[in-house]
């Protein structure tokens, strides 16, 4: 361990807050990676469900009724 | 090899061993980088000139390296794309400018800075921070251009071109350093030679670097199967594999 106190480690004789907010961002665009990415397969899996549930409309209702909406 | 070769261009083959994949790269980024980072920020000696702010390192040489390598990867797979219409390499290019984005924009901004207690200025208009920059925007036009094609095969094709023509770039940022006269140091850690910097601060370091590929390639692989699976909503896998979720 570097440092003697946990105040040392914060400040970093003086460089603190150029050390903890590079890091601090780090971390926050790997969690909007992340969180970004878990949207996207949620979105994916919705739109395929969609898509299933109104071609089986179509083919429930003898292809009669087009509901483009899905719902 | 042209076996290996063909399977790697079967989005369902993929799918599947990317799945099997992620869990792993996914759990050992995580352990990888925590130790990294605890050992680069309480653990690591000080620097004698620039005291605790070079720490900023371990976020920034990883994050400007892979800004850089994903770019590359990206220009293989365009060309892959353009000669042999193989599908899987604009899924790979669609997957990977976001995250190549976000690494050369924390590679940009970790440099700012750290820039400020040891140059005395967040931002100098030289050359490598310049051509950095150009990575950005190159990965940011990209998206742009992928966001406003509707046709996929045009959309592979312009973004593929795009991607080739933008790699200029790379030898550019690389050499900028050695070519021009900068405020930027000179690579730290080569492959050719010996470490300027001891191994109580290049060992934490490299393992850094790991755990950013780590990392990297877990993401890259969750965006390759969504991108695959928005590609082959029509085939019968993909409408099994979303009813079993």
């Amino acid at each position: 361990m570097q440092f003697d106190s946990f105040q040392a480690l914060i400040t970093m004789g003086g460089h603190g807050a150029y050390v903890w907010f590079s890091y601090a961002t780090f971390i926050l665009v790997i969690l909007g990676l992340i969180l970004a990415t878990a949207i996207q397969r949620r979105q994916v899996i919705k739109h395929h469900r969609r898509l299933m549930r109104s071609e089986a409309q179509r083919h429930g209702s003898g292809g009669k009724t087009h509901n483009a909406s899905g719902a | 090899m042209w076996q290996w070769f063909h399977k790697l261009g079967s989005p369902k083959w993929f799918f599947g061993i990317a799945g099997r994949l992620m869990p792993w790269l996914g759990w050992s980024a995580l352990i990888v980088l925590t130790a990294g980072v605890v050992w680069g920020l309480l653990f690591a000696p000080a620097d004698y000139q620039q005291g605790d702010s070079y720490r900023i390192i371990f976020i920034h040489v990883p994050s400007a390296y892979l800004g850089q390598s994903l770019y590359v990867a990206m220009a293989v797979a365009g060309v892959v794309g353009l000669v042999w219409r193989m599908k899987m390499a604009d899924t790979f290019i669609a997957s990977a400018t976001a995250v190549g984005a976000a690494m050369t924009f924390l590679a940009l901004l970790t440099g700012a800075v750290w820039g400020k207690p040891t140059w005395g200025t967040w931002w100098v208009w030289d050359a490598r921070l310049t051509s950095m920059l150009l990575l950005l925007f190159l990965y940011l036009g990209v998206m742009a251009l992928r966001g406003a094609m509707e046709d996929p095969d045009v959309r592979a094709r312009a973004s593929a071109i795009l991607v080739i023509v933008g790699v200029v770039n790379i030898p550019i940022i690389k050499y900028s350093v050695e070519w021009w006269n900068t405020l930027h140091q000179p690579a730290t850690i080569k492959v050719t030679e010996a470490p300027s910097m001891p191994a109580s601060m290049w060992v934490p370091l490299l393992i850094c670097l790991l755990g950013f590929h780590l990392l990297v390639a877990w993401l890259i692989l969750w965006r390759m199967r969504n991108d695959i699976l928005l590609r082959e909503r029509r085939a019968r896998w993909v409408r099994d594999w979303v009813l079993a979720q």
